[in-house]
């Protein structure tokens, strides 16, 4: 769901962040406007909105560990892990994790690409939120989901800045709450 | 086997009047932790004064060894041979996995960073962006990540380094940093020192200032602070590297 429709409509955080938020049109192919964070980072009152507001909508919550997607969800994840006390656990690209991993598969545009996390990071049991810049189609969080899950870790969230259309309207993934701060900017209204 | 340094001068000009003890300029025999593989004995270290601008950081302080250190030492995983054969690689996910440990890591730099006229902190893909934003909202400066080549969507400048066999490349987007600008760059570990010495000169290119290169560990043996030029490097935790 989308945090103006949970709580924070008309707050002037949201707004600051969707417009610090670069649009790059044609990236990395032609018609694709890809929603870029880096201007995010590079505006510190309006990174530190983002934070906030994740760790407000958490902290209380007994969340144990916060999950980051490679490479941009490291880039939110551990200061929101650090902020609630929970531990941050990378979920990687494959043969980056140099310990024993479990390893669960996506589905990209053509072909399939592979999340990994290592074994020992979750225990059962552990109350979990999963974190990237973006939510598109979904695939890379049910993957983490997949994961998750695999060790008896409950996930009680998924997080992202940003959510593309595909998702408004739905609130779950996979059976799990999505939590998107703003909705991308730069994009013509459809329906 | 596992070691510990202590910090080293900060070669900054002191913005405010609070009288800073001076730093020893050299590494001073340090403690050596068991290793996750064998046990070693621990031997009587000494360390250098560290400046400090936290109270908090100074009660932490023994005989001039900050305490938390030996904690965040012993919270990395040493893995071997990985990814090749002989290699002992530093984990840094365990001490992720360790939230006291993890929150003195953070802490530590932004207690050395904080109130020094830094605004921008320069994290290297991609472990040095689990470190870098952190560090750069606590001391309110921008965080500009230092990618692998093609992950940055805008106009880019890039920079070559060697690798064992071959080059790579790492890139930063045009426009992120200004010229006359203080950065500090961070990454995880620094092994032979290229990737840090290419993000050095990348941001000299555009006119910026390099404060200081920060790693969690450092494998001496490498001599990757040769590489580094004139930019002073702090560093926690030093490890052999084979």
């Amino acid at each position: 769901m989308f945090a103006a429709e949970n709580g924070l409509k008309g707050d002037p955080r949201l707004e600051a962040i969707s417009a610090a938020i670069r649009v790059v049109p044609n990236f990395p192919k032609k018609g694709i406007m890809f929603q870029d964070i880096t201007t995010l980072l590079l505006d510190h009152k309006a990174f530190k909105h983002t934070i906030d507001i994740f760790v407000d909508r958490y902290k209380d919550m007994q969340i144990s560990v916060v999950a980051g997607v490679e490479a941009r969800g490291f880039m939110f994840g551990p200061s929101i892990a650090l902020a609630i006390g929970a531990k941050f656990v990378p979920l990687r690209k494959p043969g980056k994790l140099p310990g024993k991993v479990i390893s669960e598969s996506y589905e990209l545009e053509y072909g399939h690409d592979r999340l990994e996390m290592h074994v020992d990071a979750v225990k059962p049991l552990e109350r979990v939120i999963i974190i990237d810049d973006l939510v598109a189609t979904g695939g890379t969080l049910s993957a983490a989901i997949s994961l998750m899950e695999s060790q008896g870790a409950e996930v009680v969230e998924c997080a992202c800045v940003i959510g593309l259309p595909e998702v408004k309207g739905q609130h779950k993934l996979k059976g799990k709450p999505l939590y998107v701060l703003v909705e991308p900017s730069g994009l013509d209204e459809f329906c | 086997m596992q070691s510990i340094v202590s910090s080293h001068h900060l070669c900054l000009a002191p913005p405010s009047p609070v009288l800073r003890q001076r730093l020893l300029c050299h590494r001073i025999p340090s403690i050596r932790l068991p290793s996750h593989r064998s046990t070693t004995s621990l031997g009587l270290f000494t360390c250098a004064a560290v400046s400090r601008e936290s109270e908090m950081a100074a009660a932490a302080k023994e005989d001039g060894q900050d305490l938390r250190i030996p904690k965040i030492a012993s919270s990395i995983r040493v893995i071997p041979d990985f990814p090749k054969p002989g290699i002992m690689f530093q984990d840094i996910t365990t001490l992720l996995l360790d939230t006291e440990a993890f929150k003195d890591t953070i802490d530590i730099f932004v207690e050395r960073y904080k109130g020094k006229g830094i605004s921008v902190v320069a994290g290297v893909e991609a472990r040095g962006f689990i470190f870098g934003p952190p560090i750069a909202l606590a001391i309110g400066a921008k965080f500009v990540p230092m990618r692998k080549p093609k992950k940055l969507p805008g106009k880019v400048i890039s920079e070559e380094y060697s690798l064992e066999y071959g080059t790579d490349k790492i890139e930063m987007h045009v426009g992120a940093v200004e010229p006359g600008e203080r950065a500090i760059i961070i990454d995880d570990l620094i092994a032979t020192g290229g990737t840090l010495a290419a993000a050095i000169r990348l941001l000299e290119r555009v006119g910026v200032k390099i404060v200081e290169c920060a790693c969690v560990i450092e494998l001496p043996e490498l001599k990757g602070r040769e590489k580094l030029g004139e930019a002073p490097l702090f560093i926690l935790v030093t490890s052999d590297a084979a």
